[in-house]
């Protein structure tokens, strides 16, 4: 039997394109263009720190906004309106179905960001009229914020697998924010003593480790990033979205849809 | 075909949901109890009963949609959780809502991959089911456009798509206007036509009446009576209807204890079989023209409705002895 993924993945695609989710890039051009702008008149050699740090840090919080407004509703969305029923009593098996949501997802923040990181150079090349070796950097940095939004996707399509839209956002925002502390978490299981520590130890480890993904301000720097962090990021990100996605089918695959 | 090649397409054996409510979810409720139905090959059947008698429980049993708390169920001689047996069957949930972002066309291509049919057949057959369906002319236009009915026409369009053997329709009727009812009336009778089994469920019993070789009604989610159309309707409760033009009712036939009802050029008398007779006697010595003579039927509505009486009343009876 044929695999419905790729339907599944471009019907999810164009629905968020048609639902007009890219016309964020006209508030995202805006603010950088804006920004480009007015630091070009304000500062002196800090102008490419700043656009480097404010774009890319727009570029991750309007991905991940995306994601989890999107992904909230995918599967939520399709069992209260019912959209679910035609799809499913086809031969489209439940796991393919969430599979091939994550891919549309996925696909949408992929083609968002590359349309920012267009805006993020040409704001960089406004503000320093040249590119050098190091702006390469920003790439590493841009690929570390897909990765981000594959674990991002995931964990709403968990969430939007068992739970109502608004509390899939309160969830999927709450580890997101956690997961950007994660560094503190450690830190903190670090120094604590008992249970105490055992539990912080343990949250540490189960929320997603996304402070590991944030390399802005080291490449706004031109510091490199090292090779074994890239693999280490990759391998982490994946591992961590197949995991929550395995736990989605689970969730999904018992699921009576009322 | 040799007989014992000749399989069911629905076998129904015993399948049952109860649900847990309530806070804690530890009360059950029951929504079908165990369910045995064979429906045959090349069939139309019809599901009956009032809203909340366990027909969309049983029909979402049996696309996959919700999990039986027991039973079983076989579909086209398959077992019905195997994938392979949804890519023969089509499925028009009830008041059916579709991706509105999508033009008729596009929903229809979507649905035609995710069945598996093959790009140059889907196209010719998106063109040909549009045709089907009267939507030919709005095949372009997103289904956020789309009234009621055009949307419930989509369905059933989505549900003919890929040639299926068997169809399940929830109140197909449902928000479509006398015109619109009588083409997917037409349409189910096509369908079978061209050798394909037909399971729908109505509260609308002369569809049903009209399309149905057999029904089963049901109720509180219990099966209380499966059989042809014919048979149930057919329980002439010994009484006979005579017509005879003009408006006059001979003192004879009064005399018979028959009901009279008259309109603008003829009498229609219910009277006992027994006497229908000395009701023929009677109007000729009068010389009135006799038109018809023929044995009264139970509507299928009224044969519903005394079974869910009496299925009330059972219930109530049952529940005052405990």
């Amino acid at each position: 039997m044929k695999t419905s993924i790729p339907h599944i993945a471009s019907n999810t695609f164009r629905e968020a394109v048609r639902d007009r989710v890219l016309y964020n890039l006209i508030a995202f051009a805006l603010l950088l263009s804006g920004a480009a702008i007015l630091v070009g008149q304000i500062s002196i050699e800090i102008e490419k720190l700043v656009v480097i740090n404010l774009g890319l840090t727009a570029v991750s919080l309007f991905g991940v906004v995306i994601a989890i407004f999107i992904g909230i509703g995918l599967v939520s969305k399709e069992i209260e309106k019912r959209t679910l029923y035609t799809v499913l009593s086809r031969p489209v098996r439940r796991w393919e179905f969430i599979i091939g949501k994550f891919f549309g997802l996925a696909g949408t923040l992929t083609v968002n960001t590359f349309f920012m990181a267009i805006g993020v150079f040409a704001a960089l090349f406004y503000v320093s009229h040249r590119f050098v070796r190091a702006d390469a950097l920003i790439f590493v940095a841009l690929y570390f914020i897909i990765l981000e939004f594959l674990i991002v996707c995931s964990l709403s399509l968990l969430f939007s697998s068992f739970s109502s839209p608004l509390l899939s956002a309160v969830f999927a925002f709450s580890l997101f924010v956690i997961g950007s502390f994660s560094d503190d978490l450690r830190n903190f299981a670090g120094m604590a003593h008992g249970v105490s520590r055992w539990l912080a130890t343990g949250a540490a480890y189960l929320v997603p480790n996304f402070s590991a993904f944030n390399v802005i301000t080291s490449i706004a720097h031109e510091q490199p990033v090292a090779g074994q962090l890239i693999l280490q990021n990759t391998l982490y990100a994946l591992f961590y979205a197949a995991m929550v996605l395995s736990g989605a089918v689970l969730i999904f695959e018992h699921r009576d849809l009322k | 075909m040799s007989p014992e090649l000749v399989m069911p397409s629905i076998e129904i054996l015993g399948l049952e949901k109860t649900y847990q409510v309530g806070f804690w979810r530890r009360r059950p409720k029951q929504a079908l109890r165990p369910l045995h139905l064979q429906v045959e090959d090349g069939e139309i059947f019809g599901f009956l009963g009032p809203n909340g008698a366990g027909k969309t429980t049983t029909l979402k049993l049996l696309m996959g949609l919700i999990f039986p708390t027991s039973g079983s169920a076989r579909i086209l001689g398959r077992e019905w959780t195997d994938p392979g047996v949804k890519a023969q069957i089509g499925f028009l949930p009830e008041q059916p809502y579709f991706y509105d972002y999508l033009t008729a066309q596009e929903l229809l291509e979507y649905y035609g991959q995710l069945s598996g049919v093959p790009g140059k057949q889907r196209r010719h057959r998106i063109g040909q089911v549009l045709h089907q369906v009267g939507l030919r002319d709005v095949q372009g236009l997103q289904l956020r456009k789309f009234s009621k009915g055009m949307l419930q026409r989509v369905g059933i369009g989505q549900a003919i798509l890929h040639d299926p053997k068997l169809v399940f329709f929830d109140e197909p009727m449902s928000g479509l206007d006398p015109m619109g009812r009588r083409e997917v009336r037409d349409l189910m009778e096509q369908l079978k036509h061209e050798g394909k089994t037909v399971f729908f469920s109505t509260h609308i019993l002369s569809d049903a009446e009209a399309l149905c070789d057999r029904v089963a009604i049901i109720h509180k989610g219990e099966v209380l009576r499966v059989g042809a159309v014919d048979d149930l309707t057919s329980s002439v409760r010994g009484k006979v209807e005579v017509i005879w033009q003009g408006t006059q009712i001979p003192a004879s036939i009064k005399a018979l204890g028959a009901e009279c009802h008259v309109t603008a050029e003829m009498v229609r008398a219910i009277l006992d079989e027994k006497q229908q007779d000395a009701a023929i006697d009677a109007l000729r010595r009068d010389r009135l023209r006799l038109i018809s003579v023929t044995p009264v039927r139970t509507s299928l509505e009224t044969y519903f409705v005394e079974k869910l009486r009496h299925a009330e009343t059972s219930a109530g009876s049952i529940a005052g002895g405990v």
